[in-house]
């Protein structure tokens, strides 16, 4: 071990080596920056280059760009509430409220920093868990990541926010839709109604913007000012840095269960955030500020999701299983160098193995760095009128959504998921708890399934399980303890206890009819196929018609009762326009793309945005225009991608790019 | 141009000459297509990272290199619908013009031999260039008492089981083996590749599993070295008349048909072997294949194949093709062509075996 450790540390005083890495580094914080193009896309515009290099230098470079992705992403997630990769979702949860508030730079500054703890802790951990990992890795079997499901899904506790039901049912919802498609146990398509886009199910990037990104974009347009309340930075990034040493001890605990989730093959990198923002909330003292902008909501995924790359290596390089889709692509570039995943990389190949994790831990060094001295600039942006920024950002989710499959359907679902995020929003229900079992629905089907068959009910009391689920207790417990009491969050929130409550028991409603069909679609299939989406529907049935008997008959003041609308009508400062206006300007932007393909309606879209919403000159939307749509060509040049055709592209030709 | 020098030779009609050469001039162009200065789209119809993509990938530079004037040779990934979406753009939108191949595998030729509901593209129209081979070995766990492959008979009665990604994937194969061979398998299915079929194979919770080759020497080796795994057979590959010989990579384990033979005594025959032959020619011999679009000019097909035939003999890339593609020989041309053919003229009464087995057996819906 002492000798691999020696020559991997030879390799690094070689500048070549360092000078690769640093490359990957680099092209990993402009797509970083970019949302929607995660590691998966930075990988494989930079495969085409790893031929003829040698391994080392290869490696160095796709190791650098695979690091820092997580760290760079942050800028959309905290500045614009666009989750930059799918690693990033919880960090919007806390890092975009601190910028409305302008804390843009403050955020960042903790969130860099703390990316920069979890890199460092998981090269740290995994310089020596790498050699015992196999064993552990093996004791996880169908039964134990069941669990470890179970495990993520009871952090919908503590997500829920007022409503327990609420939170229970989105997570349900979550269950449901993310079980669309393809039953693991038969193949039956659940719920696709024939069509080849929803037979693969939801893309997990397309929930998440919908999610989170549309409903931020519309409520900004709506408001008319600029991200940042008072159009200023409050606070530097030195004010992050700072509160990431106070918070030093939760930056490190939940790096260790980045790099440990991490390394599970099957969990899967995308709930590490999830479950490290579960825990801050669970452990802290004064939760109230847990959505509003608590600093600490930022440090501990971003710690988290630093620290599980490292971890996704593990299975990667051990058993050539991708923990994620960006170590699929890591692990195509090693075969294309010529190496092959396995058993060797602990034994033969352990100075490679040591040279990557001490790549990864170099590559965080200067990508928090570089991410830090940026930050300042980047941030800057929160001050600027939104009119000017929203087409852009529109432009930005529609180009990061039809990454999934590049046609107009990803911008129909991004469109429908949007509508109903906004829903969503304006009536209280948690998103996350939503997004939470979106996620975990394939895992937890998956896994009770094949457990069931390996071990049949008896998995239950292996020793595995058995742990997992007292920590499920303990984390249920934790959750449930009483929040303390905060007069004014109780005077804020009696404001939307709005009297009129139609809108939200049709909303509720809308949710029952979904769980409904659900059931109807149940009764279509087998009983290996139909018993997770059937057992699901039927107890969120229930659930939902509590909740909607509890609108409907309680008193206003009941937790369950929220309107967001209702408040903002309290507010002085009235939105500029109503809910469903700029909803209605993206409606028109798809449209545009189902008849002239996306190029031609997106060029309409931005002149006329500018021009109506903005108020900008002719000459400055042209100009404006025109850099976005150059720059948006270059993009799907250099990624070799064909925008989504409409009507027109279907009946004449048309030269790239517009056909 | 033999023929164009003895008719210069030929004093009787300058003006005919004039037109042979001009039209030989013609005929030059047409058989050498020039492709500098364009950019060539190598549609791999996943996304990116797996089996195809970093096959895709490995191949993309080597045609850049041999096709007449260097066209850079881009990969477009075209992800969904497990492989039929890509397929179907390059069926509807790909012109014959040799600027635009697509590189398929056992999971575009499947739903196509099964007459999925999703394929809107007909393959047998398609210009083949190249047929990539990969190998599998199937395996047991050592606690069933076997020794070797010789012990196979052993197997009769005892219940094993199997992790599987799905009974219309390339697991089709294995299962219609399995079923061939009388084993009493059940197929556990949701396995995320066969990745994850081997980690429940070392945890214990399958005890039958297979591996294709390059996966097998690297991560299943090792088990048969510590006495924890038993090879029985590999797929084998197809020599030069169509018959399923030893696999070169693993000469000293029975191929298929021979295992059959040990297990029941005579050769395999009947619809159901018909089925299996067809399915395993189109998953193994002819696993990944590079397509031109129907109607592709004869000397563009031909410039493809003889870029591809040049590669195939290039130094480098013999050096990297045994770390990436394994050590299985790229069929270029005309044997391309012969066992493509093989790969999609399924029998109908063996697709019908098939479709009517995945029914009753899998619950599979057509």
């Amino acid at each position: 071990m002492l000798d691999a450790m020696m020559t991997a540390l030879s390799h690094f005083t070689q500048p070549q080596h360092l000078m690769y890495l640093m490359l990957g580094v680099g092209m990993g914080m402009i797509v970083g920056i970019l949302p929607g193009l995660g590691g998966i896309v930075g990988l494989s515009l930079l495969l085409p280059f790893i031929y003829g290099m040698d391994q080392i230098s290869a490696l160095a470079m796709l190791i650098g760009l695979v690091a820092v992705i997580p760290t760079s992403d942050t800028f959309t997630s905290v500045l614009m509430g666009i989750p930059g990769s799918s690693a990033s979702q919880a960090t919007v949860l806390d890092g975009f409220p601190l910028a409305k508030k302008g804390h843009g730079a403050r955020a960042l500054g903790a969130a860099f920093s703390a990316s920069l703890v979890g890199g460092l802790v998981g090269a740290v951990i995994l310089t020596g868990f790498v050699v015992i990992a196999r064993p552990l890795i093996l004791a996880f079997g169908s039964a134990e990541l069941f669990m470890l499901a179970v495990l993520g899904l009871s952090m919908v506790g503590v997500l829920a926010g007022k409503s327990l039901p609420k939170g229970v049912i989105a997570a349900g919802l979550g269950l449901l839709l993310g079980a669309l498609g393809g039953a693991p146990a038969t193949g039956e398509l659940r719920m696709s109604f024939d069509s080849v886009y929803l037979m693969d199910g939801l893309p997990l990037v397309i929930v998440g913007l919908g999610m989170f990104a549309f409903p931020e974009i519309i409520d900004l347009c709506r408001q008319n000012r600029s991200i940042s309340d008072n159009g200023t930075l409050g606070s530097g990034w030195r004010d992050g840095v700072r509160d990431m040493i106070r918070h030093k001890w939760l930056c490190l605990r939940c790096a260790g269960l980045g790099s440990i989730v991490g390394a599970l093959p099957g969990l899967g990198g995308s709930v590490v955030d999830w479950i490290a923002y579960g825990h801050v909330v669970q452990t802290a003292k004064d939760k109230s500020q847990f959505g509003k902008g608590d600093i600490r909501g930022v440090l501990a995924p971003e710690s988290a999701n630093n620290a599980k790359e490292g971890g996704g290596l593990v299975p990667t390089l051990l058993f050539g299983i991708p923990g994620s889709g960006s170590m699929a692509v890591f692990l195509g570039g090693m075969v294309l160098i010529g190496l092959e995943a396995g058993p060797a990389m602990v034994g033969r190949d352990l100075d490679i193995t040591y040279t990557i994790i001490w790549s990864l831990a170099i590559a965080n060094v200067a990508g928090a760095g570089g991410a830090l001295l940026l930050s300042p600039f980047v941030s800057r942006l929160t001050t600027i009128k939104y009119g000017y920024l929203a087409p852009f950002m529109i432009t930005i989710i529609c180009f990061a959504a039809f990454q999934a499959t590049r046609s107009l359907s990803d911008m129909i679902a991004l469109l429908a998921l949007g509508v109903f995020g906004v829903l969503m929003k304006r009536f209280g229900w948690p998103r996350p708890a939503f997004l939470i079992g979106f996620v975990l629905a394939s895992n937890t089907e998956t896994y009770l399934y094949q457990a069931l068959q390996f071990y049949d009910w008896g998995f239950l009391v292996r020793p595995g399980v058995m742990i997992i689920l007292a920590l499920t207790v303990i984390s249920i417990l934790m959750g449930m303890r009483k929040h303390p009491v905060n007069p004014v969050e109780e005077e804020e929130s009696s404001h939307s206890h709005t009297p009129n409550r139609t809108p939200q028991i049709l909303f509720a409603g809308l949710i029952l009819a979904i769980f409904s069909l659900g059931i109807w679609d149940a009764t279509q299939h087998s009983f290996l196929g139909s018993v997770f989406t059937g057992s699901v529907s039927v107890v969120m049935f229930v659930v939902t018609a509590i909740l909607i008997w509890q609108l409907v008959t309680s008193p206003p003041s009941h937790g369950a009762n929220f309107d967001h609308e209702f408040e903002l009508a309290q507010h002085e400062e009235k939105p500029t326009a109503g809910l469903w206006h700029y909803v209605l300007w993206v409606g028109g932007l798809v449209a545009g793309t189902a008849l002239f393909g996306f190029l031609i309606a997106i060029t309409g879209f931005f002149v006329a945005f500018l021009r109506l919403k903005a108020g900008a000159s002719w000459v400055r939307s042209i100009l404006l225009t025109t850099l976005a749509i150059g720059g948006l060509c270059f993009l799907a040049w250099s990624l070799v991608l064909d925008f989504p055709g409409g009507l027109l592209q279907d009946l004449i030709e048309l030269p790239w790019p517009l056909g | 141009m033999s023929w164009g020098r003895s008719t210069r030779y030929s004093l009787k009609a300058v003006c005919a000459a004039a037109t042979i050469v001009f039209g030989f001039a013609g005929t030059a162009m047409a058989q050498e297509p020039d492709f500098s200065g364009e950019r060539v789209e190598l549609i791999i119809p996943f996304g990116e990272g797996g089996g195809t993509d970093t096959w895709g990938r490995f191949w993309a530079p080597y045609f850049s290199v041999f096709l007449p004037g260097n066209p850079t040779v881009v990969v477009k990934n075209i992800p969904g619908g497990g492989s039929t979406s890509g397929a179907n753009q390059f069926e509807a939108r790909a012109k014959p013009d040799g600027l635009t191949v697509i590189g398929t595998s056992g999971s575009t030729q499947f739903p196509y031999l099964l007459r999925d509901k999703r394929v809107q593209y007909e393959m047998r129209d398609w210009r083949v260039v190249l047929a990539s081979p990969t190998g599998g070995v199937v395996y047991v766990n050592s606690d069933l008492g076997l020794k070797s492959a010789a012990d196979i008979k052993a197997l009769e009665g005892i219940h094993l089981r199997y992790g599987s990604q799905g009974a219309t994937s390339l697991d089709l194969v294995p299962l219609l083996a399995f079923e061939l061979l009388d084993l009493d398998v059940d197929a556990v299915f949701g396995m995320k590749g066969r990745g994850a079929g081997r980690l429940a194979f070392e945890r214990g919770e399958v005890n039958i599993d297979y591996q294709t080759s390059s996966a097998f020497i690297n991560n299943v080796t090792p088990l048969v070295d510590i006495g924890s795994a038993v090879p029985l057979f590999s797929w084998g590959a197809m020599d030069d008349d169509g018959n399923i010989v030893r696999d070169p990579s693993f000469p000293d384990l029975p191929s298929f048909p021979e295992a059959y033979e040990m297990m029941k005594g005579e050769k395999p025959s009947g619809p159901a072997w018909e089925a299996y032959k067809a399915f395993f020619i189109a998953g193994f011999p002819a696993q990944k294949m590079v397509f031109l679009p129907r109607d592709t000019p004869e000397n563009i097909v031909e410039a493809y194949r003889t870029a591809a035939q040049t590669a195939t003999e290039d130094k480098s890339f013999l050096a990297d093709r045994e770390a990436t593609l394994g050590k299985y020989k790229q069929i270029v041309g005309e044997p391309a062509e012969r066992i493509f053919r093989q790969a999609v003229d399924v029998p109908d009464d063996a697709r019908e075996w098939v479709q009517k087995w995945l029914t009753e057996k899998y619950s599979v819906q057509f």
